[in-house]
């Protein structure tokens, strides 16, 4: 390990705040804490509906997906659990990859292919649905 | 003023009593804790669950956008879930999905600032596992009873 090199009289505190806002605060932890709590009832819900179905047919599938309040809480369950998926992702990759960069396009990435598989998930409910 | 490019480096480098430099210890690391703990063990599982649960999402989506294609390419997916493996998989998920709602359920008691000593972290850690193994038995028999 190389020898410290920092030549200053601040405080590890004042530099750690010098660089720089942690700009979103608690905003992510919040909605994390939040999509997790619409979670709750909905994968109850999805789960033992899914469980009811085991050997459906297309046909049976599709008109249950098409109902209105299926679809309407199947929309709201791929929100809210894309949200948390990333959301929860995001936290283990920057606590476990190093290197900035790495980092940023994993972080990237993983985003990208979240919001990806959200939107086609849910042009399938709508499809089906409307 | 040289420049910090690494935060934790901060927090590391302190001063001694006459003015110089030391890079402070890192504190004890995870080797130095016994791992199988009812306190750890479920804390890094639930981050393993959370981790795995995307994967069940991949299938979900799977599965609708195989509805919304049509008929052939939703049979396609659902030999896939019928078939020894996909079953398998089906069944841990199920089991890594009930983990992480009851383990979450229990993180969301802690953050109202509730729960936090021993005797009710243990007994809040094995409510979780006995939950976990009941909702879990529960779902499959739900589904054995449909597909019957």
């Amino acid at each position: 390990m190389a020898a410290p090199t920092i030549r200053t009289l601040r405080s590890p505190l004042g530099r750690v705040r010098g660089l720089g806002a942690g700009k979103g605060g608690t905003h992510h932890w919040w909605m994390q804490r939040v999509t997790s709590i619409a979670l709750l009832p909905l994968t109850l819900w999805l789960v033992f509906s899914l469980a009811t179905m085991p050997d459906s047919t297309w046909q049976e599938a599709t008109a249950w997906i098409g109902r209105p309040l299926n679809a309407v809480l199947l929309l709201a369950f791929l929100a809210a659990a894309f949200h948390h998926t990333a959301a929860g992702l995001q936290v283990v990759i920057e606590d476990y990859m190093r290197g900035e960069m790495a980092r940023l396009a994993t972080l990237l990435a993983v985003k990208g292919l979240c919001v990806l598989l959200w939107l086609a998930a849910t042009l399938a409910v709508l499809r089906i649905a409307v | 003023m040289s420049k910090i490019t690494d935060t934790r480096e901060a927090l590391m480098v302190g001063r001694r009593s006459d003015g110089s430099l030391v890079r402070r210890p890192l504190s004890p690391h995870l080797q130095v804790y016994d791992m199988m703990q009812v306190t750890s063990a479920l804390s890094i599982t639930h981050r393993i669950t959370g981790t795995v649960w995307s994967v069940g999402m991949v299938f979900l989506v799977w599965w609708l956008v195989a509805a919304a294609a049509g008929e052939a390419s939703f049979n396609g997916v659902q030999w896939f879930f019928g078939s020894f493996f996909g079953a398998i998989g089906l069944m841990a998920l199920t089991a890594v999905a009930w983990f992480h709602t009851l383990a979450g359920l229990r993180h969301l008691y802690w953050d109202s600032g509730r729960g936090y000593d021993l005797p009710t972290t243990y007994l809040t850690g094995r409510a979780v596992l006995i939950g976990t193994a009941a909702l879990t038995a529960l779902t499959w028999l739900v589904m054995l009873i449909s597909w019957i």
